[in-house]
């Protein structure tokens, strides 16, 4: 039980990040119906500057009020490389085939994966430790430490706000005629343009963010760690339905807890396999996912 | 047939210049009896062999397959075991390692075949890293894990053991001219027709009478047979298989030396190879800049030349006359139309 509580926040923990990066790849797929594959490098762009600042304004001791600072200045920096990732690599292709967009998204994540090395080295960095509290809370046995649930919660703060600007707001609701229907949406008076930009703002800014968080919560990061988190937040984008928006979160933080508790009674080595497993069962048996609805486009 | 005859005379005129190497290179003069340059050779030849394989898949097909690593590293290791642990003369497990490459691809098609591309497409790289982990994990106690399997015996053939590079060279470039002559076949044959018909419209295709369904699978395992056997010319080459060589991103690079190259064209793929494998070598002392320009050079390619470098050319066929034009004008070069076939600006 003890055990059972433990690896179940681990993988929450862990969830709320894959349900952070899920969100960009089911956003873009929603909008351009196209697997954003250099979204897991500007997740690992988002660690390395929130790492960097972090360093260089000084704030390693300045506890979550800094985190929040550095969380932000992040979030904003990624949003802009998303943007002129989208402007440079995709827009051009814009109508051109699916095959297409997908190379042209391979090689903007090779280049970013490259630059990044290139930038800030290819050894692990290390993030420095306690800029949370390195308080351990002890419920029914089961050591958790209040970083864990200080990140859970910012996770799941970030995903309520999202889902409120897309269901609440009048932006919100043109982002979704886009995802429904780019034509229509444009016979509405929608500048889809616009939309897309949009979704390429948010989807990185919260890729960012899971960034930081993900140095915050393991302490090291490396500049291809995008590869291995961008396919399993992909996997939880679509074991949620891909396109869809609570969907990417539930779908994150169900693929974390079933990792930890894979990890913890079956076996560590394969915890990686487990995603991919996982990926390739739903895609056989529910390629709709969990919550995607049934649509007219054949998968 | 006067075209058939031209690519002929091209294909043997190259395989010939490349056999005039490994002799030629010490009488030029280059440092160390251009041992380096002819393992180079011996890497893009394996490259060569894999990515005419995948362009079987991808290419004519126009399944987007992104795995590919997935069926060379089977092959690879299925020649090590046997070699390793049943004594089995390296060269002999060659079919061996191929069917079992084209059984995991079999198992894998028959279930996602029909899946949208872009879904298969994540099925394949799934496919590749849970073989890794597979291979790193030491599967049945038979893979060595991470530090992979070492000790593979030379390879001989006629009583004759390769040692060096230079009979390793013609070793994998014989197969490769081999598999340049077998795929030439597959192309214009029915099946290889019935493929480029799929890819163009798979809804069209199946309203004529095309298994689709079949097809694709037949494609998909013969291109896996394909790599295989490319695995065990690798396990030849290296004497060492780890999992480290089967990574995604050699996937990745096949896929594109494809897609840039120039999807379906056996040409494209030729020059594809040499150029991203050849100069990822030569600009070894860039190591790491060489990937950030080719990361940036997909995305122009993609933008400014969807079609690869050498794009396949229409298909054209001798009439005979019936359809009114005179028997000598079939052989004249015609200004061709869009180029009905390429995979890379296909849906």
């Amino acid at each position: 039980m003890q055990e059972f509580l433990q690896q179940l926040i681990n993988g929450l923990a862990v969830g709320g990040l894959y349900a952070l990066i899920a969100l960009g790849y089911t956003m873009v797929y929603g909008v351009l119906k196209l697997i954003n594959f250099a979204h897991g490098e500007l997740f690992a762009l988002g660690a390395y500057l929130g790492l960097t600042l972090l360093t260089a304004l000084g704030l390693a001791g300045g506890g979550p009020a800094a985190v929040a600072l550095i969380l932000l200045f992040a979030m904003g920096l990624v949003a802009l490389a998303g943007y002129l990732l989208e402007r440079v690599a995709y827009r051009p292709l814009r109508g051109s085939g699916r095959l297409t967009a997908v190379v042209s998204a391979l090689g903007a994540s090779i280049f970013f994966q490259n630059a990044m090395m290139l930038v800030f080295g290819a050894k692990a960095r290390v993030y420095p430790g306690g800029i949370l509290s390195g308080e351990v809370f002890t419920l029914l046995g089961a050591q958790i430490p209040a970083t864990r649930i200080l990140l859970l919660a910012s996770s799941l703060l970030l995903m309520l706000l999202l889902y409120w600007f897309i269901h609440h707001t009048r932006t919100g609701a043109a982002v979704r005629a886009v995802s429904l229907d780019q034509g229509a949406a444009r016979l509405m008076g929608i500048d889809v343009n616009r939309v897309i930009s949009l979704v390429f703002l948010i989807g990185p800014a919260l890729g960012a963010a899971a960034g930081v968080m993900a140095g915050l919560l393991y302490g090291q990061i490396k500049y291809d760690m995008g590869v291995l988190y961008g396919l399993k937040a992909f996997t939880a984008a679509i074991l949620g339905g891909i396109g869809n928006i609570p969907g990417a979160m539930a779908g994150g933080i169900l693929l974390g807890v079933i990792e930890a508790l894979g990890a913890a009674y079956i076996s560590i080595a394969w915890k990686d396999a487990i995603a991919f497993c996982l990926l390739i069962l739903i895609l056989i048996f529910r390629p709709t996912g969990l919550l995607g609805e049934r649509t007219a486009d054949k998968v | 047939m006067i075209a058939a005859r031209r690519s002929l005379l091209s294909w043997s005129a190259f395989f010939a210049s490349l056999a005039a190497l490994p002799p030629l290179l010490p009488l030029l003069g280059v440092d160390g009896g251009g041992a380096v340059q002819i393992g180079v050779l011996n890497d893009i030849g394996i490259y060569l062999i894999l990515a005419l394989s995948l362009n079987i898949i991808l290419g004519h097909a126009g399944i987007f397959h992104m795995g590919h690593t997935a069926f060379f590293a089977v092959g690879a290791y299925a020649a090590a075991i046997l070699n390793t642990s049943c004594g089995w003369p390296i060269l002999s497990a060659l079919p061996v390692a191929g069917l079992l490459a084209a059984l995991l691809a079999f198992l894998v098609a028959v279930p996602v075949i029909r899946l949208r591309g872009d879904y298969l497409l994540v099925v394949t790289i799934g496919v590749v890293e849970i073989v890794r982990i597979c291979l790193v994990n030491n599967i049945f106690g038979l893979t060595g894990g991470a530090n992979g399997i070492a000790g593979i015996g030379r390879a001989v053939i006629l009583g004759r053991r390769l040692t060096t590079p230079a009979d390793i060279f013609y070793l994998i470039w014989s197969f490769a001219a081999l598999s340049v002559l077998l795929f030439s076949l597959l192309e214009n044959s029915r099946f290889g027709r019935a493929l480029n018909y799929i890819r163009e419209d798979e809804v069209a295709a199946a309203g004529c009478g095309i298994n689709t369904g079949r097809h694709k699978i037949q494609a998909f395992v013969l291109g896996a047979f394909w790599a295989g056997m490319a695995g065990t010319l690798f396990a030849v080459k290296t004497r060492l298989v780890d999992p480290e060589s089967f990574t995604f991103s050699e996937s990745v690079m096949l896929f594109a030396i494809v897609i840039l190259g120039g999807a379906g064209s056996m040409a494209g793929i030729v020059l594809g190879t040499f150029l991203l494998i050849g100069l990822q070598e030569i600009f070894r002392d860039f190591l790491e800049a060489r990937m950030l320009v080719f990361g940036a050079a997909m995305v122009a390619m993609m933008i400014f030349r969807p079609q690869g470098l050498l794009p396949a050319r229409a298909r054209r066929y001798d009439t005979g006359g019936r359809t009114g034009a005179s028997p000598g004008a079939a052989g004249r070069e015609k200004k061709p139309g869009p180029p009905a076939g390429n995979g890379a600006a296909g849906t």
